[in-house]
């Protein structure tokens, strides 16, 4: 008994770790990603997608910030990103699926975000990516949350 | 004894800490590296692409309506799309100029509007009207040197371009007459639709004998020109 609970605490502190890891490689991957969509294919980011990419981008380094040494903490600095990132990344695929109305799409001028570039499998278009990107961030950071406050 | 497990515990302390960061650092290297490998890789497609197209590409790129510069028998043929708003074409102009009499006789330039910016296709209007005077190029030159001033918030708006024009002797009558002609539509329209075919979606976009920059950037398209010249001549 005496044995196993510090053990256990260690288990979870490192399984937690893990956790921040993966929605540190989820970030990193995202931004990457959105780089050579924008850098290298020369796909202009349109208004939406500079609003996700400014909660995205800083991710990776306050969740690489808080993996060494571990602060078991981190989620409560990365949470507030990713939610509003993550609300910015529903509108827009509201917005491309036609749900949300036109007339209060805010970028009516410049690059439109409705129009979409890529459309891999016929469904996968750069919104929807950035959608499931903020909740892979998202969702084993509150997973490795409650395991430590376990 | 009380060493060897003082050894001990550092060794299970460390362990994972250090497995961390190394897996920390595999990773970040990993994901830089396939990165790099997909740069260079959709770097080289679209180079081959660029190359197979450039055949195809000179009838889009070529016609008769375009304001041209330089000698008709110059065997190295420069066409720029172009935007009046925009201020990365404001700077190219003088290097263009530069680059054209580096190469005297040797280049000709072919001016493809690809007027992105809000209102700017006005601005091509009045550049085609002055094109009557034959006061084509003045006007250009004009244009861009006023070009802050008339683009506020990056919307080129006419009552500020009027102003600018006062010195070059145009019948400014004739030319807000002109302006809304429908051979000028047609013009702004195929150079439009022209430039969507050749997936122009920034402004300057340069071609130089149907081939497309590598790389956007001036020692690029110099390099790009000088080769063509090399070749030809």
């Amino acid at each position: 008994m005496n044995a196993g609970e510090p053990g256990g605490r260690v288990h979870s502190a490192d399984s937690a770790w893990t956790l921040a890891f993966l929605a540190w490689l989820v970030a990193s991957s995202s931004t990457l990603g959105a780089l050579f969509l924008s850098q290298v294919m020369g796909i202009a980011p349109c208004v939406l997608c500079w609003y996700q990419r400014i909660f995205m981008f800083p991710l990776v380094l306050i969740l690489a910030a808080g993996l060494f040494p571990f602060d078991t903490k981190l989620v409560r600095y990365a949470l507030p990103l990713i939610a509003v990132g993550w609300m910015i990344a529903l509108f827009h695929v509201l917005l491309v699926a036609g749900i949300v109305p036109e007339n209060i799409r805010p970028c009516a001028q410049g690059i439109p975000c409705k129009d979409q570039v890529i459309e891999w499998f016929g469904f996968l278009t750069i919104p929807l990516l950035s959608l499931i990107a903020f909740s892979l961030v998202g969702l084993p950071l509150i997973v490795a949350h409650f395991k430590v406050s376990k | 004894m009380k060493k060897n497990v003082q050894a001990n515990k550092d060794v299970q302390a460390k362990t994972p800490v250090q497995n961390r960061k190394a897996v920390f650092f595999v990773s970040a290297v990993l994901l830089l590296l396939v990165f790099a490998l997909g740069t260079i890789a959709f770097n080289s497609e679209k180079l081959d692409k660029s190359a197979k197209a450039a055949e195809q590409n000179l009838t889009l790129l070529v016609r008769e309506h375009s304001p041209r510069l330089g000698p008709a028998e110059a065997k190295v043929h420069l066409v720029e799309f172009f935007d009046p708003a925009c201020g990365t074409c404001r700077e190219f102009y003088p290097l263009v100029k530069d680059l054209m009499k580096a190469n005297s006789g040797k280049v000709r330039l072919s001016v493809r509007y690809a007027p992105f910016h809000a209102g700017s296709d006005n601005v091509v209007r009045i550049l085609e009207a002055a094109r009557k005077q034959d006061k084509f190029w003045q006007t250009l030159e004009a244009v861009l040197a006023s070009q802050p001033y008339w683009t506020p918030n990056h919307k080129a708006e006419l009552q500020f371009v009027w102003p600018q024009l006062g010195n070059l002797g145009l019948d400014m009558e004739r030319i807000k007459r002109d302006m809304y002609a429908p051979e000028i539509d047609r013009i702004i329209a195929q150079d439009l639709a022209d430039a969507k075919a050749l997936s122009v979606t920034m402004t300057p976009e340069f071609f130089v004998n149907g081939r497309s920059l590598p790389e956007f950037g001036y020692e690029q398209l110099r390099k790009l020109v000088n080769d063509a010249v090399a070749r030809a001549y």
